[in-house]
């Protein structure tokens, strides 16, 4: 048996009258995600929590003002992170072709020193996390990219990037669900389509969802 | 459904919203819904609906509508000098239409939007629960778009509440449109700024940019330093104030994007978001630091002023 994960410290702040920040931590870890994800399922079911949504490593709580208050709510969610989470659930797992001939694939192996070959099959190797689901409709963070990925973002960011970019940055790797302005280095693109907007919910990927990509 | 009014000229951005619809950030898709709450809802209530039923908010300038029967409606909000059958007419009031009745606009006097409801509520596309128009993913309201000429705005339903004309909201139960300090909660980042960035923050006048639209606006003003640590994307809010490396700080609106990781500097009340609505670019603001229940009681009293509609 694995030891228990520590209890992470929580921290609140307002975020405004009617939401706050509850944060756990401040790495990109796994564990942390995995708790506020379990945070935030067992908030929403409190019946002063309009919402709760998980960050990488924090959960935003949206919660009605004339129910609760910033004070009790603090209270309750220092509660509920100090109990063991549930053991989670292993996310569902997508598979995703890719092309891998984005317009930044040459300069990217470059930066790194690597062959576009050696990119894709580094890129293609792990199961990547949906850290969180966020930013515009059917965008999700997906991590950790290998170290040996890691670059900084563009400079100069995109105006526009085409729907369907595979694109990485930092520690984290991402698909464009819609043309959007875009600062990520765009290493190939997808025809699955994460942003689905005739379904409930409109996305793919849910935060906790395991993503494999494989070159085609 | 019935028909009420055709539009014969659609005004620069005329969209059908409601409340919104908050359960859709748990895939990215921004809440939306009216930018100025306050005058949404009041003019529902005006209108004899309840006050989340769909509304047009009109942006800049009004539309020109025609009556295509006899139907209450309310404008409210911004105030570009509307007109029936050329005469001016209140706003902030119920009023009836007759078959073939001209409602206009004669030009923006203050505000940035207004707002018009119809006895029995607009009827629009449904989409993730709201019929609140989304136009980046061409859903909600009327197909997903702004209004165009010739379109036909219907209703869903009778009014919730008795069409009585002449119901009004007193002048002194509105937000002080024309006071553009806005009160803000100090948020998670606060601290990054030290107490000479905060009094800057909180004090300094700023100015709405060119930038500035449903998602947010972008402001021009003193530099704020809220640098620090890389940190890692989380949740937003309506009215967070974000401040990115260029110092610049961005308020977000109705239509936000959902999770980011500029710091969050403090969170504009929602009691005081029906004033941010209102301005445009080139309008100065400020903000004014206070306390959760300072916000509260400023919503207290907005929903005390609503109430006074509904009797």
């Amino acid at each position: 048996m694995p030891a228990p994960p520590s209890t992470p410290k929580v921290r609140t702040h307002p975020l405004g009258d009617s939401a706050l920040l509850a944060e756990l931590g401040t790495r990109l870890d796994t564990a942390l995600n995995t708790r506020a994800i379990a945070l935030a399922a067992a908030l929403k079911k409190r019946r002063d929590v309009r919402q709760a949504v998980a960050g990488y490593a924090s959960v935003t709580v949206h919660f009605d003002p004339d129910q609760t208050t910033y004070e009790a709510l603090t209270t309750a969610i220092k509660r509920l992170a100090s109990k063991r989470p549930p053991m989670a659930e292993p996310g569902r797992l997508h598979r995703i072709p890719v092309s891998y001939d984005g317009p930044d694939m040459e300069a990217v192996a470059a930066q790194l020193k690597l062959t576009p070959k050696q990119i894709v099959e580094i890129h293609t190797r792990p199961i990547y996390r949906v850290f969180l689901v966020g930013f515009v409709p059917g965008w999700a963070y997906l991590g950790p990219l290998p170290e040996e990925l890691e670059l900084p973002r563009r400079h100069v960011p995109r105006t526009q990037v085409p729907a369907g970019s595979v694109a990485i940055a930092g520690r984290q790797t991402g698909i464009y669900p819609l043309p959007s302005p875009g600062g990520w280095h765009l290493i190939g693109r997808t025809p699955v389509k994460l942003f689905l907007p005739d379904s409930d919910p409109p996305c793919l990927f849910r935060a906790g969802d395991r993503v494999k990509f494989f070159a085609q | 459904m019935s028909e009420k009014l055709r539009v014969r000229k659609p005004g620069v951005f005329t969209t059908i919203q409601d409340l919104g619809r908050p359960n859709a950030i748990m895939a990215g898709v921004p809440p939306g819904g009216a930018m100025d709450r306050f005058a949404h809802r009041a003019a529902n209530l005006l209108a004899g609906n309840d006050e989340g039923a769909a509304t047009l908010e009109c942006t800049l300038n009004g539309p020109e509508l025609i009556a295509m029967e006899s139907c209450l409606v309310a404008i409210t909000g911004a105030d570009f000098d509307p007109r029936v059958n050329g005469e001016p007419v209140p706003r902030w009031e119920g009023m009836f239409l007759h078959e073939g009745d001209e409602v206009t606009f004669a030009g923006r006097r203050s505000g940035a939007r207004a707002y018009i409801a119809v006895g029995g509520g607009i009827a629009g596309a449904r989409w993730l629960g709201s019929m609140s128009t989304y136009m980046l993913a061409a859903r909600g309201g009327m197909h997903g778009r702004q209004l165009m000429a010739g379109d036909v705005i219907a209703t869903a339903g009778p009014p919730s509440g008795p069409a009585i004309s002449g119901r009004k909201l007193t002048r002194n139960l509105l937000p002080d449109y024309s006071n553009h300090q806005l009160q803000a909660i100090a948020g998670p980042h606060i601290r990054r700024l030290g107490a000479a960035g905060r009094k800057e923050l909180f004090g300094s006048p700023f100015k709405v940019s060119k930038d500035a639209d449903r998602m947010g606006y972008r402001l021009e003003g003193p530099g704020i330093d809220a640098s620090g640590d890389e940190l890692l994307s989380f949740g937003l809010a309506a009215g967070a104030i974000q401040v990115p490396r260029s110092g610049q700080p961005i308020l977000l609106m109705a239509d936000h994007q959902t999770a980011g990781g500029y710091p969050v500097v403090a969170t504009v009340a929602g009691a005081a978001m029906p004033v941010a609505a209102q301005l445009l670019p080139g309008d100065e603001l400020s903000f004014t630091e206070v306390t959760i229940e300072a916000a509260l009681r400023m919503r207290t009293a907005q929903r005390a002023a609503l109430d006074s509609l509904v009797n």
